[in-house]
Formats: structure tokens, C-alpha cells, sequence
């Protein structure tokens, strides 16, 4: 999962922008708890992804993503003793003991999971939608090294996918048993090594050891100008903030797990969700001035 | 750039690296680097760059000099501001997301105001002919115009002096070329030194002011390129190029590059003689034994045995890309028992995926692929196949004795040469465990990438004892010369051409050996022995 610019209205908003419209998104998955509000949260991150023309990408990080929601749920049901409605009882578990689970403790733990995915959805909407070079001339004013290394961490990702697929196929190229699953890992953590180390020469090379403040460009952010893409991402943020904020202090994204249940959906939660929806999602719906 | 006395030795080294090397490069000079695999030219460049010692550690004596710097005390950061290195391989060189943010990196490290960047981002690009790439996301590039952008990079922050280790070893020969005649250009326009080493001196000696010539990490030769080549005759024939050992071969003064090979064979009035068959006449002087003596710089087109029967068949194959472009359109191709075939063809025109179809990794959207038994196939990166602690490890007895590394069972796999790793994952792949029938096709995809003639040589003659049909793709004319019966040119996923290698390989000006561009292709001379025999004089003018 790289980024790839795209013709898409995230991709045309500048850095420092889409970072604050993902982290607006993840605010609200934090702070929300209803589970009608979370949902919505789901259903937004995974809307303006395929908006953005990066759905795919998503699906691929689903994948793997909701057996770790299905596991967060099973771990939660089968280890908390909390709450009242009990759904199965097995019994005497070893290691765990007297085993009941009960409809509070699965939905909660459905809930920390879904969480969970939401979170990772949108680190991925956020890798294959913000460009990391800008990330990095965003960041390197501040702390210059920082920001390059997290840049170069990004950009060994496919790097090193690619060398784990030559690795794979040399090793289908064996005749006669595979290699067992240990000296494949060392093979892998060799070619890390050397690949790490190759990068590390590229960068002493080039002056990245002796860089000091990084020059200020012309495209900075105060410098550049606002686009229409800019202003409609900042001001989805801040609507988004706005909504969580609300909901929170009116109490519409209330939400009690145990001892029983308690998770109201009436018109306000309903309304909020909506809104949360719309607010997120309106920023897609102007393609104007738009290129790959 | 100075060097004074310089010795360095790894860390947990045995030998020296280097070993009292004293040199001066100075501004605007074209200096090559010759010499064998570890012969210490990628550590003198690690030496200027000031990666050797502050990157690499280990023991330093001696000193370098860079732009006044002395390499002790100023780290590479510090000296990229005066020297640019680019490495083999481009893909660890380009570390940014774009081609754009990739040459202003350099610039912009040095402190550069961003109107300084912009421009030099601009002129660079426009100087490589890589201003269409600037915004294309890196992944999406090829080998040729990663190595473009990775050299743009280098060049970007107008160091004075460029450091290349064989940046042409994953090229085509067509980017081969174009690079080194870039690299002379910006010499020529910019004046910025160049201190290039490269195995395949063929493509770059005609643009150098001066040759260094490393044995042992010491420094054997120091001098301009026609002296080099009179040098290189008696003290290191397997560094003298095609075109030099040709004349040397007819008893004339060794000249770099094809255009001034050619005057001397104007001048000494030797031209081919009208119907001559190179191969004819190559053979007859073979058989009376003529040309045994020159074995060490005259290398000979080795012969091969096949049968009528096909080992290999592709008939038709497609490999297209869901949403994307056609890799491979209708590849049809037969390959006879024991038949040694070259595949040849720019990056990207779909040599290693037809390899894979013919080893069974991808399937052909349309098409068949069909063997008389197993294929083995040997891929680009040998380090790949090493998974065990010791060669004994990863081959079979037989395996390691066919390939030549018996003796060496017991070492670890990544303490060998790279020549050695090469041949270690043929083993591998050729290898016979229990109940494993032999191969009946081998594939190696560019196999002598980075090895130095003699290793070439080693291989030519290694997969010519082969009793399998081997199909080597390779962008090396002469390494295909040398070991094919028969060249398959591939472009845009296609065969654009298919037969002799004499055929094939004469009469072009990319892919064609340097004595075909020397003799115009006259007579199917490929090799410098064919060009001997059919200019028709024997090679005593040649000092043993």
C-alpha cells in the first residue's frame, strides 16, 4: 500500500489539510462510543476512500483487519466477567475458569474491534492519500531528521515487498523440500539488513547528515494559496470536530456496556451520525480543478 | 581529489582492500576504474565518498582529500556538497516518493533558497531527458529511468566531482550507452570530474581521459586509455576490451573505442575480404591450432550439441496484466535439446517474464508453455536462494562438483564472491535431490551482472558442459556471443528477431558485440578470434 497520487479531491488538498481531515476522522472514532456514531464513522472513512479512488486499498488492509476485530471480540467475550445477559455458558475453561459470556461483554468487545479496524482504515486512507514527500517538507521545519525517517520508513515498505516476493519465488525456483520456515526468516532479516544499509549509504550521500533547517519553498502552506479543495477539507475537519464535540456534550453518543446494554438511537443520535456523514463526505462531491 | 598513501581494511578483514594507493584526479577529468571483482574499485569510491571509514568503519591509513576536505575529518554529508556517488542498484538510490522530490533532495540538504532548488531541479531533468518522469511516483518507473533519476539526483547539488560504480550493470545496452554519453557531456559542458569503475570497459574507455587499473587493492596501472590497453595486453588480458584484443590480435597497437579501432584498421589497410565467413575461417584456424595461444585475451565462441527434439515450447503465449499493459503478445519460441539460446532486448521488453513462464511461475493469460522436463531457473538476485548456513547446505555433492564449488562445502554462503554466489544458486537450482529428475532446461536471467570477464568466462564455459537446452536472457552482447548458438530479440513483449547469433548480433550498433560495430558486421565476426581469422592474418604480431 503506496501512495499514488490520484485524481481524487483529497489528493488535491494540500498535506497539512488531509492530515488534519484524517485526524479529525480519528478524533471521532476515539471519542465516539455509540455504536450508531462509530458505524457512521466506518461507513465515512470506507465512502470517502472509494471517493478518493483508493478503495481497493482499503479492501486489502480489511482483510487482514477484521480477524483482528473478530479476535479483539472473541478475547473480550470469552475473558470479561461483566455484564448481565448471559448468551452461552461454558463451564470450567482451563486458565480461565468459570466461563460465561455474556451479550454485553460480546457487543462491547465488538465495539473495541470495530474501533480498531476504523483506526486502521484510516491510516491506510491516510498512507494512500497524502503524499509522504509533502509530509516530509510539512515536517522537516520542525524536526527535520524525524520527519525523513518516517518518509524512508514509507518508502522501504514497497521496497521490501518486492524483495519478499523475489525471496518467495527464488525459493519456488528449489527443487526438492522448501526451506524451512526459520531459515527463510533469516534469509528475510539478512535482506532487510543490507537493504537498510544500502538506503543509509544513499542518504549519507546525498548531504542528509549534514542537512541542517530545511530551505522554505514557495509552496508552502502560507505561501501557496488556499484551493477551493483545501478550504472544503479544513472546513469538513472542523465540522467533524464540531459534531463529535456536540454529540459528546448533548449526550446523543451515549453509550453504557454493562451491566446492561444502554445505547440510545434516537433522532439526535440519528442526526448526528447523518450529519457526520455528510460533513466528511461533501468535500468528494466538488471534482473541479482536479488532476492525477 | 588526492590521495596520499592510502590503506584501509575492513572490519574482521584479512587483507587490505586497499594498499598504498596515491593518486589526483583533477577538476574535469573522465577517469576510469578498472580491475577484477574485489579488486578494491567500489572501496576507492566508498574512499572519496568519506563512506570508507565514517559508513563503513575499519582501519584507515593514509589520507584523501576531497575539494580541500580531508575524509578523516568530514563525514559524506559533509563532502556531498563536493562529491556525488551513484551505486548499482537504483532501487536502494531513490529514497523519495518522485522523481521531482528525489533531485531536490541533494540541493535542498545543502541549504539551497528554493528558487536555487526549483532551477536546479529543472536543468538536471532537462539535461537527463527525465522532465517527463518529475511527478511519476517512483514505483511506476523502470530500471534505466530509475538509474536516470538516481544519477539526476547525484548530479543535482553540482558536485564537482561524480563517483559511478558500474551504473550501467542493470542496463540495457541502448541505457548503457546513452548514460555513458551522458556522463560525457556533462563532463564536457559542466566540468565536473568523473571517476567511473565499470566491468565492461567496451562502453566507456572511448570517453576517458584516464585509466586506473586496481589489482589486489593496489593501484597496477595509472594512465591514459591507449596506454592502458598496451599495458592491459601483457599484465591483464582479461581487462583488454574486444575491440583492443581484436587488433592486438592482428598485430596492431590497441585503440579504445570502435572509431578509432576502425582507423586503425584503415590504416594498416585490413578489410574484410568479400564472402568471407568468419565463422569458416575462425574454425580453420582452430583446428590448426592457431589461435590456442591467445586464449587469455582472445575469448572464443564456444560450440554446443542439440538434438532435434524440443526441450522447450511457448506457443502463442500472452501475459497481460488485469487493467493493465501486455507484458508478453504471442511469444512463440522453440528451444532444441542442448540448444544455448540468448534472449536479448531493452529493460522492460518482458525477458524475465517469459523466463517465469518458462519455469512454470506465472501461468499465460493465453497461450501454452510446454518442457520435456524440469526447468530450472536461475533469477536475477543469486542471494535470494541462500537460506542455510553452509554451502554443503543448500546443493547436492554432484551439484556443487558440476558448478565447481565442491572445495568450498563447508563455507557460509554469504562469504562467497559474488562469481561464487552465481554459481552456488545455479547449483541450487540445477540441483538433483532424491528422486528430482535432471533439468532439461536451464534459464538464468541476467546472470553476469557486476562479474568481471574472467567470471564470464567461467559461466560460458560452465553452461556450455551443461547437458540440458539453456536459455539465458542478458544484456551483455558479448557474454552472448560468447556462449549462444542462436539470439532471440524481444521488444514490447514481442520477438522481433530470432536466429544465428552472427545473424542477430552483426550489422546493428546496440545490440551488437563490439568487433561487429568494428567490422560492420562483416563475415558474422563476433568475438575478436572470429575478426582475427577472417581479416586473415595470423596473431603474431601478439607478445605472449
Amino acid at each position: 500500500m503506496i501512495y499514488r497520487r490520484r485524481a481524487s479531491p483529497l489528493h488535491a488538498a494540500r498535506a497539512a489539510v488531509a492530515i488534519a481531515w484524517c485526524a479529525a476522522l480519528g478524533v471521532a472514532s476515539m471519542l465516539e462510543s455509540n455504536p450508531v456514531l462509530l458505524g457512521a464513522t466506518a461507513v465515512t472513512v470506507l465512502g470517502a476512500a472509494a471517493l478518493a479512488g483508493v478503495g481497493r486499498e482499503l479492501r486489502r488492509s480489511l482483510r487482514w483487519s477484521v480477524p483482528l476485530w473478530l479476535g479483539i471480540a472473541l478475547v473480550n467475550a470469552l475473558v470479561t466477567r461483566n455484564g448481565l445477559t448471559v448468551i452461552w455458558r461454558f463451564g470450567d475453561l482451563p486458565l480461565l475458569g468459570q466461563t460465561n459470556v455474556t451479550l454485553e461483554a460480546t457487543v462491547y468487545g465488538a465495539l473495541l474491534g470495530l474501533r480498531a479496524v476504523v483506526l486502521i482504515q484510516i491510516g491506510t486512507l491516510y498512507s494512500v492519500a497524502v503524499d509522504p514527500d509533502a509530509v516530509l517538507r510539512l515536517f522537516r521545519g520542525l524536526s527535520f531528521r524525524s520527519a525523513l525517517s518516517a518518509t524512508i520508513a514509507t518508502r522501504m515498505v514497497p521496497v521490501l515487498v518486492r524483495d519478499s516476493r523475489r525471496l518467495a519465488e527464488a525459493q519456488r525456483c528449489r527443487p526438492g523440500d522448501p526451506p524451512g520456515r526459520a531459515q527463510l526468516l533469516r534469509a528475510t532479516t539478512a535482506s532487510v539488513i543490507d537493504r537498510a544499509l544500502d538506503v543509509a549509504a544513499t542518504l549519507e550521500v546525498r548531504g542528509y547528515g549534514a542537512a541542517r533547517r530545511a530551505p522554505r519553498r514557495r509552496d508552502s502552506i502560507w505561501e501557496r494559496g488556499w484551493s477551493r479543495h483545501d478550504l472544503a477539507f479544513l472546513a469538513s475537519a472542523g465540522g467533524l470536530l464540531v459534531i463529535v464535540l456536540a454529540a459528546r456534550l448533548g449526550g446523543w453518543d451515549a453509550f453504557t456496556a454493562y451491566p446492561l446494554l444502554r445505547a440510545p438511537a434516537g433522532a439526535r443520535t440519528l442526526g448526528a451520525a447523518g450529519a457526520l456523514l455528510l460533513v466528511a463526505l461533501l468535500p468528494f462531491l466538488d471534482r473541479r480543478g482536479i488532476e492525477a | 581529489m588526492r590521495i596520499t598513501d592510502l590503506t584501509y581494511r575492513f572490519p574482521g578483514a584479512a587483507r587490505p582492500a586497499l594498499e598504498a594507493v596515491s593518486l589526483t584526479i583533477e577538476p574535469g577529468e573522465f577517469v576510469v576504474v578498472a580491475g577484477l571483482s574485489g579488486s578494491g574499485k567500489s572501496t576507492l569510491l566508498c574512499a572519496v565518498s568519506g563512506l570508507v571509514p565514517h559508513f563503513h568503519g575499519g582501519t584507515f591509513a593514509g589520507s584523501v582529500a576531497v575539494a580541500g576536505r580531508d575524509t578523516r575529518e568530514h563525514g559524506p554529508g559533509e563532502l556531498a556538497a563536493s562529491v556525488g556517488s551513484l551505486f548499482q542498484d537504483p532501487e536502494t538510490q531513490v529514497v523519495l516518493g518522485t522523481p521531482r522530490a528525489e533531485l531536490a533532495f541533494a540541493a535542498e540538504n545543502r541549504g539551497w533558497s528554493a528558487p536555487e532548488v526549483a532551477r536546479a531541479v529543472e536543468e538536471t531533468a532537462l539535461a537527463l531527458a527525465i522532465d517527463g518522469l518529475l511527478d511519476r511516483p517512483v514505483e511506476e518507473l523502470s530500471g534505466g529511468e530509475l538509474q536516470r533519476v538516481a544519477l539526476g539526483a547525484t548530479l543535482s547539488a553540482r558536485p564537482a566531482l561524480v563517483c559511478l560504480d558500474e551504473p550501467t550493470s542493470q542496463l540495457d545496452p541502448v541505457a548503457g550507452d546513452e548514460l555513458i554519453g551522458l556522463l560525457r557531456r556533462l563532463n564536457e559542458d559542466g566540468d565536473t570530474a568523473v571517476l567511473l569503475a565499470e566491468h565492461r570497459l567496451e562502453r566507456c574507455l572511448g570517453a576517458a581521459d584516464r585509466v586506473l587499473a586496481l589489482a589486489g587493492g593496489r593501484l597496477a596501472f595509472d594512465g591514459p586509455p591507449a596506454d592502458f590497453l598496451a599495458w592491459a595486453l601483457t599484465a591483464a588480458p582479461s581487462l583488454v576490451p574486444p575491440g583492443a584484443a581484436l587488433l592486438a590480435g592482428l598485430g596492431l597497437a590497441p585503440a579504445a573505442g570502435v572509431k578509432r579501432a576502425r582507423a586503425a584498421l584503415r590504416a594498416a589497410r585490413l578489410a574484410p575480404a568479400t564472402g568471407a565467413s568468419a565463422l569458416g575461417r575462425g574454425a580453420e584456424a582452430d583446428a590448426r591450432g592457431e589461435l590456442g595461444r591467445w586464449d587469455a585475451i582472445l575469448p572464443r565462441r564456444r560450440g554446443g550439441r542439440c538434438a532435434s527434439q524440443a526441450a522447450l515450447e511457448l506457443r502463442g503465449v500472452w501475459h497481460e496484466i488485469a487493467g493493465g499493459a501486455a507484458i508478453l503478445r504471442g511469444v512463440d519460441l522453440r528451444l532444441r535439446a542442448g540448444e544455448r539460446v540468448a534472449l536479448m532486448g531493452r529493460n522492460g521488453a518482458g525477458k524475465s517474464t517469459l523466463l517465469r513462464h518458462a519455469a512454470g511461475l506465472m501461468a499465460p493469460t493465453r497461450g501454452r508453455v510446454q518442457a520435456a522436463g524440469r526447468v530450472a531457473l536461475l533469477l536475477q538476485h543469486p542471494g535470494d536462494y541462500l537460506v542455510h548456513e553452509t554451502v554443503g547446505e543448500e546443493a547436492g555433492e554432484r551439484a556443487l562438483a558440476t558448478v565447481g564449488l565442491g572445495q568450498l562445502a563447508g563455507r557460509h554462503p554469504r562469504d562467497l564472491s559474488g562469481g561464487e554466489r552465481q554459481r552456488l544458486a545455479l547449483a541450487i537450482v540445477l540441483g538433483e535431490p532424491d528422486g528430482a529428475a535432471p533439468a532439461a532446461v536451464v534459464c538464468l536471467d541476467e546472470p553476469t551482472r557486476g562479474m568481471d570477464r574472467a567470471a564470464k568466462d567461467a559461466l560460458a564455459r560452465l553452461l556450455d558442459g551443461l547437458p540440458a537446452a539453456v536459455l539465458v536472457a542478458t544484456h551483455d552482447p558479448e557474454f552472448a556471443a560468447a556462449f549462444a548458438q542462436r539470439v532471440v530479440l524481444l521488444a514490447d513483449g514481442r520477438v522481433i528477431a530470432d536466429g544465428a547469433t552472427a545473424e542477430v548480433l552483426c550489422g546493428g550498433t546496440y545490440f551488437a558485440t563490439e568487433t561487429a560495430r568494428i567490422l560492420g558486421g562483416a563475415g558474422g565476426a563476433l568475438l575478436p578470434a572470429d575478426g582475427v581469422a577472417l581479416l586473415g592474418r595470423e596473431p603474431a604480431g601478439l607478445r605472449a
